[in-house]
């Protein structure tokens, strides 16, 4: 899935020597990449295989609300007829960041693709492709993410939306959207209690029970 | 509640922790009846598997009480009595659906970590690093058990808890190892280690239709229980060289197939080698001492299998790939498909085809686990296997 961007991993690991087996190297390519490009045009791109049809996928994906159960970045995505819908991110600093977007291309059980409308504060496209993985393994899901943050502390903001991981939170998305599509919840542990989340990895608490981790909608 | 945890290397306490909550709708809450120390659960105490964190909830044997379900699970309710499977699997996934359960691809939450070290990531485990999911373990009063419409076997007679237990790990453990020697009439199996894990291995090959078992390890009590409980013919490291020993105990063609139950601590009779390996791994250069795996290796007769179901977790080196390679052998290994292994086997107890408890050496109460890991590291007082009562 996707490209490497494992800094926050690898300074979990590093302290515990494994570095010394020459993975520190290997976990800490991409966060350079990210670094020192925050404001110029990002684009994404991940991949997972779900064990679910091209239908089952397409139809999730396609109801643009779904998304947010497993983009983490997403606060709310609100369908607003004719292919129209209204989408509220959040970005660190609990700084909200909305735009409309339309859908440019839907194609049943094999693609849909969306854009930011004209004169939205955020530019911004993406894509989804299903396609029969062989063999009836399931589907290959790919999606396409393109930003173009603007100048100024909006763009700050948006570029924030990804953080310092970007491939990494891509990949996580689409891990969590496989959980969410095979297994109908995403996968939490006392460790992870939000799930999957490479932000979270640094700042992970013991496994052990929580007071206050009852059920509840986490982020 | 009462939980054991992972304080640092060598160090184990009985600490207060919240009780457990449902986090998602497929989870339950079992109350714990008895809960065991794994050979595994040293590797932990020994400091050698990295993303521990100080704190965390170990223990991954355990079974008890259901008492409280999420609104997803419809097969258990409050009162039932379950046996739970160590590696958590969502049963939706292709693995899952191809009985690959300990290879779950949903069940890590933290399976980018995992990918770092091994590539891709297995199933979580239940108090087993932060690397395999940073799930709280059993070793404590309560437990929070997730995809349990999935794992946990519900067990409705009055069997003592003591047969049932190792259903979550080592029996199936063991069996699973015996069962990827493909064993034909006429085998002989060798088998290094005569843990818990080694003796269910043994019992398995005979269930399995093994002609001949031969145990190997160098604590004598251990043979003792491999011989007169398992029926194996044992070999002690120690005072004898085994790979002569086995040539000549299968006049020269090697046992069929060799199983390691021993992983990632192995020792070894001959010193140089040992302190090769001892101090690499004290270094962190390589994080697991391969040479029972060394040995199975060597000893396997050509075109054998050798079945690796001791717990490896980083990389080994000097390894004998070039026998592998020419003498046409097959390595297979896996964390236990528990999942797969639990309602057959659960029917072998009932039948009386095999009675697990014969491992038991201790009982303890769930404060003196300490106690337990100390008198386990060091095999003190013949200790093989402990039972833990919360």
């Amino acid at each position: 899935m996707g490209r490497n961007d494992g800094g926050a991993v690898g300074r979990l690991i590093r302290p515990l020597g494994v570095a010394s087996l020459g993975l520190g190297a290997v976990a800490a390519l991409g966060v350079i990449r990210a670094r020192g490009r925050r404001r110029e045009a990002l684009r994404v791109r991940a991949s997972v295989t779900v064990d679910r049809a091209p239908e089952e996928a397409y139809r999730f994906w396609r109801d643009l609300e779904n998304l947010p159960s497993f983009m983490y970045h997403l606060e709310s995505v609100r369908a607003t007829g004719q292919g129209g819908s209204h989408w509220t991110a959040r970005a660190p600093g609990r700084r909200s960041v909305e735009w409309d977007a339309e859908l440019v291309e839907d194609r049943p059980r094999q693609l849909i693709a969306w854009r930011s409308v004209d004169g939205a504060d955020v530019k911004n496209s993406g894509q989804v492709s299903f396609a029969p993985a062989p063999g009836g393994r399931g589907t290959e899901v790919r999606v396409e993410l393109d930003f173009s943050p603007p100048a100024g502390r909006l763009g700050a903001a948006v570029a924030k939306l990804f953080g310092e991981h970007p491939y990494q939170q891509a990949r996580d998305d689409l891990r969590r959207f496989k959980q969410v599509i095979e297994t109908g919840e995403v996968t939490r542990s006392d460790a992870s209690p939000d799930g999957l989340n490479a932000r979270r990895q640094l700042a992970q608490r013991p496994g052990r029970p929580r007071q206050g981790t009852g059920r509840r909608e986490v982020r | 509640m009462k939980a054991n945890c992972w304080m640092g290397r060598n160090s184990v306490e009985i600490r207060e922790v919240p009780d457990p909550r449902i986090l998602n709708d497929r989870d339950a809450i079992v109350k714990v009846t008895s809960t065991s120390i794994c050979g595994s659960d040293l590797h932990l105490y020994n400091g050698y598997v990295p993303t521990m964190r100080r704190g965390d909830v170990l223990g991954h044997e355990f079974m008890g009480e259901v008492v409280e379900v999420g609104p997803a699970v419809d097969n258990l309710r409050a009162g039932d009595r379950v046996v739970v499977p160590f590696p958590i699997a969502c049963g939706n996934c292709s693995a899952c659906a191809h009985g690959m359960y300990s290879v779950c691809e949903n069940s890590n939450p933290n399976a980018l970590i995992a990918e770092k070290i091994m590539g891709h990531s297995p199933a979580g485990i239940y108090g087993y690093s932060h690397m395999l999911g940073g799930y709280a373990g059993g070793q404590a009063q309560y437990v929070r058990v997730p995809f349990a419409d999935v794992g946990p076997l519900k067990v409705d007679d009055d069997l003592p808890d003591e047969k049932l237990l190792f259903l979550s790990d080592i029996l199936p453990t063991g069996f699973m190892g015996a069962e990827l020697c493909e064993i034909r009439p006429g085998d002989v199996i060798a088998v290094w280690g005569a843990g818990p894990v080694g003796q269910f291995a043994i019992a398995s090959a005979y269930l399995l239709g093994a002609e001949r078992v031969i145990a190997i390890d160098r604590y004598p009590y251990r043979l003792r229980m491999a011989r007169d409980k398992a029926g194996a013919e044992i070999l002690n490291y120690e005072q004898t060289d085994v790979l002569d020993a086995l040539r000549e105990l299968t006049a020269g063609r090697g046992p069929d197939a060799c199983i390691d139950a021993v992983g990632s601590e192995a020792h070894h009779s001959v010193g140089p080698l040992n302190a090769y390996d001892r101090v690499k791994q004290a270094t962190r250069l390589e994080t697991d001492r391969p040479h029972a795996l060394r040995e199975a290796i060597l000893a396997c007769r050509s075109g054998g299998i050798v079945s690796v179901i001791g717990a490896y977790l980083g990389f080994i080196d000097k390894f004998p790939m070039g026998t592998v390679m020419n003498r046409s052998l097959t390595i297979r290994s896996g964390q236990c498909h528990v999942q797969r292994y639990l309602r057959p086997l659960y029917e072998r107890i009932r039948k009386g085809d095999i009675d697990p408890s014969f491992v038991v050496t201790h009982r303890m109460s769930l404060d003196e686990a300490p106690r337990g890991f100390e008198l386990h590291k060091h095999k003190r007082e013949e200790l093989t296997k402990v039972v833990l009562r919360p």
